[in-house]
């Protein structure tokens, strides 16, 4: 059922459809002529410039490759990296894919629609590359693999699509980074993910953005999660962006499926980030929560949530939590949907200024203003997350650290 | 020493204290008495700096220092800690983070929590659902951290079990340097010379007259503090005769 052709003419028809919520972009005002970069051995990672090193590890990807079960890098339109060194993964550029493995055509375009937008169409006309990342039946990764998706070229547009598989039984990790280099200022990253968690597959998938101030950026994902299979979705974005609006989708389509989701963002002035999630829960036992922290210091943030329970015996539970340091603008969009009896369906929203009570019991013990305010945005930015490995908590946290640096 | 003087505090548009005068001397703990809702928690929070208790009059000194418009981070510093009676829950962050703020530098929280049996909560994010008695323990061992040369406890055993209550009653008591106990082994006269710890307890039942051996009681009725007098006869008289009644007596008997 996998027909380039087919594919190339729904995206040509969709290429002026403007995305369904968010701004527009003119994407006639970038470019996405292929820019050539040389392939990169280990060595030469590791003798990237620091400053670029700096950005690269805030955004998850260690150039020493250490602690990780494997690694894919892009630079602008070209893989520059691509290695796995962990038995029952694979990690292959998809254009690669494309070319020589049949089974990719059960996933390409599967779960995402190529004309759901000018993006979605853009990254099928002008695809530059992404990964294609595949647990394979019962293989547990003990390492995450890491993914970076990297704009040098001032002014680029990026079309990417990746491809997330978990087979069956399968235990994968990823961290994935989208990052800009240093003397960057505005471009386009234009994402496709589509994810497939197998029956009994868990999948944790953890994205860190770092976007230079005037980046404009589109992901459009999908995810599939079988029986017993568990999706847990984490995203990070403390950086300032210019425009950035996604709203992945979840369908969990077989019983005692599991999705979770857990943003934390930081709005900065200028930046504008329209983002949530959509979880379909569709058999008996599924599980879904959204979790999203948002702080703006300046910036407009909108979280959207919405989880649809179309059968009995399920529970979902939405929070967002906002907290508005210096300004800005949070605006929480939750949304429930139940479409029979006997769901369990919950959201809590909140957005409010840090209050002064906390700020003063914390300096009655001694620390000064400065220091219990940060003390209290570091707590509000610490989310339990179950069910992820201690390692991907440790990165995270270390994410949130460094950028809590600038948040203040 | 903690001095107040002619104090009077406005809580928005409320005359919340009317006329406060106060001396606690190095060594010295006392105890304050007083129906609900007349001022105990807010002359607390008055001397630890909360910036909505207005000071209208008066002023309030602290080892010699004015520290009547001080933030209350500088109160803290200069040696004022405060066991609230409603601390505000901090999301995010772990009793075990906070005993360490609370100390400003390693301090094994392990230790200080298994003195007030507290160990299990350590992992648990500061106040977030703590019971009643919960909450003054958590409060005993942030203060323990601290280790504050004043000490506010605001009904430090109110809500706390039967099992508890000796616990809590004997740390406050060693915080303070005031276990009846002490004098057993030192002389009367050495022990006191020794204790440099001053201590505000407010209390309603006088519980924790079982555990510290306080030097002096007062009655704060109406925004007003009543003379000096012994913290045992004090709640004697309040029983017998309530607060309003108590306090004239106090007066006259002065
Ligand atoms: N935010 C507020 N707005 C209005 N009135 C307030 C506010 N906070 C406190 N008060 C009032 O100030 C008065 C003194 O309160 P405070 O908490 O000091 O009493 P208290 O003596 O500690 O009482 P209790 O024994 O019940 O703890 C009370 O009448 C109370 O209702
Ligand atoms: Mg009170």
């Amino acid at each position: 059922m996998y027909n380039r052709d087919q594919l190339r003419e729904k995206a040509n028809k969709a290429i002026d459809k403007t995305g369904a919520i968010g701004p527009d972009i003119n994407l006639d005002e970038f470019d996405d002529a292929p820019v050539s970069h040389s392939y990169m051995a280990d060595e030469d990672l590791c003798s990237m410039p620091e400053d670029e090193q700096k950005r690269l590890i805030m955004a998850g990807l260690d150039v020493t490759k250490k602690d990780r079960g494997g690694t894919y890098f892009q630079k602008d339109t070209e893989v520059i990296h691509c290695h796995t060194q962990q038995e029952g993964i694979e990690v292959i550029p998809i254009r690669k894919a494309l070319e020589q493995y049949d089974w990719i055509r059960d996933y390409y375009w599967k779960l995402a629609a190529v004309d759901t937008d000018k993006y979605t169409a853009a990254a099928e006309l002008g695809l530059h590359d992404g990964y294609v990342i595949r647990a394979l039946p019962g293989s547990k990764s003990i390492y995450p693999i890491q993914a970076c998706l990297y704009l040098d070229k001032d002014g680029l547009q990026q079309n990417v699509h990746n491809i997330i598989i978990a087979e069956e039984d399968s235990e994968l990790h990823i961290i994935t980074g989208c990052a800009t280099s240093p003397h960057l200022k505005r471009g386009v990253h234009v994402g496709i993910s589509e994810f497939y968690v197998k029956k009994n597959a868990k999948l944790t998938f953890t994205m860190i953005h770092n976007w230079a101030e005037e980046m404009m950026v589109r992901p459009r994902s999908v995810a599939q999660v079988e029986e017993g299979g568990l999706f847990l979705n984490n995203y990070i974005c403390m950086k300032p962006v210019r425009s950035l609006q996604m709203y992945p989708t979840t369908h969990l389509v077989g019983k005692d499926a599991v999705a979770r989701f857990y943003s934390i963002i930081v709005g900065s002035p200028g930046s504008e980030y329209d983002l949530g999630g959509r979880i379909f829960l569709k058999h008996p036992g599924n599980r879904a929560e959204i979790v999203a922290r948002a702080i703006s210091n300046g910036g407009k943030i909108i979280a959207r949530g919405h989880l649809i329970g179309e059968v009995p015996d399920i529970k979902a539970h939405l929070e967002c939590r906002g907290l508005l340091l210096n300004g800005g603008l949070i605006h929480a969009i939750p949304e429930l949907e139940g479409r029979v009896d006997g769901v369990e369906m919950s959201h809590e929203a909140a957005v409010g200024k840090i209050a002064q009570e906390e700020i003063a019991y914390l300096m009655s013990r001694g620390l000064s203003e400065d220091e219990a305010t940060s003390t209290i945005v570091r707590g509000f930015l610490s989310v339990d997350i179950p069910g992820l490995p201690p390692q991907l908590k440790a990165e995270i946290d270390r994410a949130i650290e460094e950028s809590n640096k600038d948040v203040m | 020493m903690l001095l107040i003087e002619d104090l009077q505090v406005k809580l928005g548009d409320k005359e919340i204290l009317k006329h406060i005068d106060l001396e606690i001397q190095p060594g010295e703990t006392h105890i304050l008495f007083g129906p609900n809702g007349s001022g105990k928690t807010s002359l607390l929070m008055a001397i630890m700096g909360y910036p909505q208790y207005e000071v209208v009059a008066g002023k309030i000194m602290f080892k010699g220092e004015d520290i009547t418009r001080l933030p209350i981070d500088e109160r803290a510093r200069l040696g004022i800690g405060m066991s609230y009676q409603r601390p505000p829950t901090i999301n995010g962050l772990k009793t075990r983070q906070m005993v360490q703020l609370c100390a400003g530098d390693e301090v094994d929280e392990v230790d200080l929590a298994k003195r007030v049996n507290f160990e299990e909560f350590l992992d648990r994010d500061v106040n977030a659902g703590f019971s009643g008695g919960e909450i003054k323990r958590s409060e005993l061992l942030q203060l323990t951290a601290q280790a504050p040369d004043l000490m506010l406890f605001d009904e430090p055993e109110s809500g706390v079990d039967m099992e508890n209550i000796s616990l809590v009653g004997k740390t406050i008591a060693s915080l303070l340097q005031k276990d009846l106990s002490a004098v057993v082994t030192k002389t009367i006269m050495k022990t006191k010379l020794e204790r440099k710890k001053m201590g505000l307890i407010i209390t309603h039942t006088g519980f924790i007259l079982d555990y510290v051996s306080a030097d002096k009681g007062q009655v704060l009725y109406d925004g007003m503090l009543s003379c000096v007098s012994n913290p045992r006869e004090i709640l004697t008289c309040i029983g017998e005769s309530g607060y309003k009644e108590c306090l004239r007596c106090i007066t006259e008997t002065n």
